[in-house]
C-alpha cells in the first residue's frame, strides 16, 4: 500500500498517463511534420487498454489494431522504441518498417497491431490454439473496434475459438464510430456483445472509462480461459476524442457536444478522483504525471537522436534471410 | 526405394514431418475423412488434437494457422482446392506475407498452405484456377509448384522445416505420376533449386507444374524430328532459380515458357521477361509463352481442354522457333 492505494492502482494510473502523454506529444510533433504518415490516436480509450492488459501476465499474448499506440504501452512496453518507430527510425520497435499503425512489442506478448480491420481476430484465435496445444497456460487477448465486428474475419475467428474452446478473450473497444460511420447505423444490435451469443460465448459489457471495471471484467474472462472454460467476449463502452486519424476532420461528422460530454468522463480524470477519494495524496499522482512527462520527453529525445534505417534494410525481414539488393539500390 | 504416387508423396512428407517434430500439425476442411488420400491413417497416428477438421471458413482457419505459427507451432493447412484461397486473401496477403516485415522481424511464421490446382475436369471456372502467379506479386510468400512425386516429397518436407510461410500448389494433372522415392527421412529438396528434367541443345522449354509432363512429351516428339529440347522445371517460383533458366537459355539460344496459368502476369511471363532482360544476347528468336487462353474456364467438355497448354502447342511453337527466320508469334 502506498498512501492509501496499492502499487497496482498507481501502475494503472501510470500506464494511462503514459498513453495520454505519449500521444499528446506525438500529435503535436505530427502537426509539425516530424511524424510521417497517418496518426490514429487512442486518447479517450486508455482505461479500456490498460484495464484489459493489467488482467494479463507479461507472457500472455495480445493482438491489436491500427490504433496501436495504447495497447503495447498498456501491456508494459518501453516508450523509447515506440516513439522511435513513429519517427521511422532504425531503433523503432519495428525498425522503421511499421510506423504508427503497427507499434507492436513482441517482448511484452504483442503479436501484432494490424491495420486491416478485423484481421487480428483469427490470429488471436490461432495464438490461443497454439497455447492450448502447448499446454503453457497462456491466453490470447484480441482488441478490435465496433467496426471490426461487421467483418467476416471477426465471425470466423470467434467461431473457431468457440468450437475449440480456446483460451481467448475478445475485447471490443466500442468507441462508437468506424472511421466516420456511427455504430448505430452499421450494427443492428444495441450492444455488440449480443453478437457473442451466436457462438455460445459468454459476454460482459463494461464501462470502458473505468479502468478497475475493465480489469475486473477481463480478469473474469482470463480466469475462464486459463481453466479450460473457453473464450469470452468483453465489450468496453468507450470513446475516442480525435477524428479517425488526426487532422482528418474534413471527412468526419460534426460530433457536436458529444466529445465534450465524453471528456467529462475522461478515464484519467475519473481515476485520479477515485484514487484521491480513496486516500491517495494528490502530490503522489502529480509526481507520477511528472515522471511520465520525463519518460515521454526522453523517448522523443532518443527517437530524434536515432538514425534512420539504411536503404538496404528495406530488404530485411521479408523472409528470414535478407532478399538480394537490386543494383539500382546499391548504386 | 519404392515407387510412389504424387499424392502418396504428400502423405509421406506430412507423416514423416509430424513424426519428427511435435510442433507440426495439420488443419483444414475434411482432413479426417481425407478427401484426396493425403492424410490416410493420421488420426490413428496423431489424434484429433494434431489432425484438425475446421469449419468452412478459410480466412478464419488460415488466419488461425498464422497465429499458431507466431507462437511456435508449425501448421500445415490443407485448403483443398486453390480457388478456396480467395476467401482467405486478407489473411494470406495482409497477415501471413507481411507480418514479419511490418513488425521489423519480430514475427516468424513457419507455416505451409497446401492447395491443389484442380483443372481440366469440367469443374467450371470457380474450381479450375491455376493461381500461383497471383501470389508471386506480393513479397513474403514462398511458392512451390512441383511436377513429380519425388520433387513433391522433398520440397514439402523442406517447406515444413522452412521458417518462412510457403504456399504449396499441387497440380492435379500430376497426381497419378509415380517416382522412385528415397527412404531417407531427411530427404529434402531446397526451395529455390530448379531441375533439368531433360537435357537438350536447340531450345529451352521452361515449364511449370503440369506443364512439365507436357514439355517432356513434346520434347520426345521433337527429338524424332532432330530438334533437341531441354526441359527446365523451376519447381519453386519464389524463390526462383534464375541461374538454371538463364544458363539453359544461354546454351540453347531459344526459349519457350509453358505455364498452366492465364497468360497475363503469369509465372511464364515473368520468366520470359527475365530471359529477355538477362540473356537477350543469346537469343536467336523471341521468347514464346504457352499459357492458358485468357478466358474463364468453361464447364462444357469439348471447349475446355483446348484452352490449356498442350504438347501440340509446344511442338508447334518449337518448330516455328527453331525454323524461324521471320517474326514468330505463339
Amino acid at each position: 500500500m502506498t498512501d492509501g492505494q496499492n502499487d497496482r492502482s498507481l501502475e494503472k494510473y501510470r500506464r494511462m498517463q503514459r498513453i495520454r502523454q505519449f500521444e499528446d506529444l506525438a500529435e503535436a510533433i505530427h502537426a509539425q511534420g516530424e511524424i510521417p504518415g497517418a496518426l490514429h490516436t487512442y486518447a479517450g480509450q486508455e482505461a479500456s487498454g490498460v484495464g484489459a492488459c493489467m488482467a494479463l501476465n507479461t507472457e500472455d499474448y495480445m493482438v491489436g489494431t491500427h490504433r496501436s499506440h495504447g495497447h503495447p504501452i498498456a501491456k508494459g512496453a518501453k516508450l523509447r522504441p515506440l516513439m522511435a518507430e513513429l519517427l521511422g527510425k532504425a531503433t523503432g520497435i519495428c525498425k522503421g518498417k511499421g510506423g504508427s499503425m503497427h507499434l507492436s512489442d513482441f517482448s511484452v506478448g504483442s503479436l501484432g497491431e494490424t491495420s486491416i480491420v478485423g484481421s487480428g481476430v483469427p490470429v488471436a484465435a490461432g495464438a490461443a490454439l497454439g497455447s492450448k496445444m502447448q499446454g503453457n497456460g497462456r491466453v490470447a487477448l484480441c482488441f478490435f473496434g465496433d467496426g471490426a465486428t461487421n467483418e467476416g474475419a471477426f465471425h470466423e475467428g470467434l467461431n473457431i475459438a468457440a468450437i475449440w474452446k480456446l483460451p481467448a478473450i475478445f475485447v471490443c473497444e466500442n468507441n462508437g464510430y468506424a472511421v466516420s460511420t456511427p455504430a448505430s447505423v452499421a450494427v443492428p444490435v444495441k450492444d455488440i456483445a449480443e453478437r457473442a451469443k451466436a457462438y455460445g460465448m459468454p459476454s460482459i459489457i463494461v464501462d470502458g472509462q473505468d479502468v478497475d471495471a475493465v480489469e475486473a471484467a477481463v480478469a473474469e474472462a482470463v480466469e475462464r480461459a486459463r481453466t479450460g472454460g473457453g473464450p469470452t467476449f468483453v465489450e468496453t463502452k468507450t470513446y475516442r476524442y480525435a477524428d479517425h486519424a488526426v487532422n482528418m476532420g474534413r471527412i468526419l461528422l460534426d460530433r457536436g457536444a458529444e466529445v465534450d460530454e465524453w471528456r467529462e468522463r475522461d478515464p484519467l480524470k475519473l481515476y485520479r478522483a477515485k484514487l484521491i477519494a480513496a486516500g491517495t495524496a494528490a502530490d503522489l499522482l502529480d509526481r507520477i504525471e511528472k515522471e511520465v512527462a520525463d519518460e515521454v520527453a526522453d523517448a522523443l529525445q532518443f527517437a530524434r537522436d536515432s538514425a534512420y534505417p539504411t536503404q538496404e534494410e528495406a530488404f530485411d525481414d521479408v523472409f528470414v534471410d535478407r532478399l538480394p539488393i537490386p543494383d539500382f539500390i546499391k548504386a | 526405394m519404392a515407387k510412389v504416387t504424387f499424392l502418396e508423396a504428400i502423405r509421406q512428407a506430412q507423416m514423416e514431418e509430424m513424426t519428427r517434430d511435435e510442433r507440426v500439425f495439420i488443419m483444414g476442411e475434411d482432413i479426417i475423412c481425407n478427401v484426396f488420400g493425403t492424410t490416410t491413417g493420421f488420426v490413428d497416428a496423431f489424434g484429433t488434437e494434431r489432425v484438425r477438421d475446421t469449419p468452412i471458413s478459410e480466412n478464419g482457419f488460415i488466419g488461425a494457422a498464422a497465429g499458431a505459427s507466431m507462437v511456435g507451432m508449425r501448421p500445415i493447412v490443407d485448403a483443398t482446392i486453390s480457388s478456396f484461397l480467395y476467401p482467405a486473401m486478407d489473411q494470406i496477403m495482409s497477415i501471413i506475407a507481411k507480418s514479419r516485415y511490418i513488425y521489423g522481424g519480430q514475427a516468424r511464421l513457419p507455416l505451409v498452405i497446401r492447395s491443389c490446382l484442380f483443372y481440366g475436369n469440367s469443374n467450371a471456372a470457380q474450381h479450375s484456377d491455376r493461381n500461383y502467379s497471383m501470389f508471386m506479386n506480393v513479397p513474403g510468400l514462398k511458392i512451390m509448384v512441383p511436377s513429380t512425386a519425388y520433387d513433391m516429397k522433398g520440397m514439402l518436407k523442406a517447406a515444413v522445416r522452412d521458417d518462412d510461410p510457403v504456399l504449396c500448389f499441387e497440380d492435379s494433372t500430376c497426381w497419378t505420376s509415380k517416382s522412385d522415392m528415397p527412404d531417407d527421412p531427411d530427404f529434402l529438396i531446397p526451395l529455390g533449386k530448379g531441375d533439368i528434367k531433360r537435357e537438350g541443345t536447340d531450345l529451352s522449354i521452361i515449364a511449370i507444374g503440369g506443364g512439365v509432363p507436357l514439355a517432356l512429351k513434346a520434347a520426345a516428339t521433337l527429338a524424332k524430328e532432330g530438334i533437341s529440347a531441354e526441359v527446365v522445371d523451376p519447381r519453386s517460383l519464389v524463390p526462383l532459380d534464375k541461374e538454371i533458366i538463364l544458363r539453359s537459355v544461354r546454351k540453347t539460344g531459344r526459349a519457350i515458357t509453358v505455364d498452366p496459368a492465364h497468360q497475363s502476369c503469369s509465372a511464364g511471363s515473368e520468366i520470359a521477361a527475365l530471359i529477355a532482360e538477362h540473356a537477350f544476347d543469346s537469343l536467336r528468336g523471341p521468347v514464346l509463352r504457352i499459357a492458358t487462353a485468357e478466358t474463364h474456364v468453361p464447364f462444357s467438355p469439348p471447349i475446355e481442354k483446348a484452352l490449356y497448354p498442350s504438347a501440340e502447342r509446344i511442338i508447334a511453337a518449337a518448330r516455328r522457333l527453331v525454323g524461324a527466320r521471320e517474326a514468330v508469334d505463339a
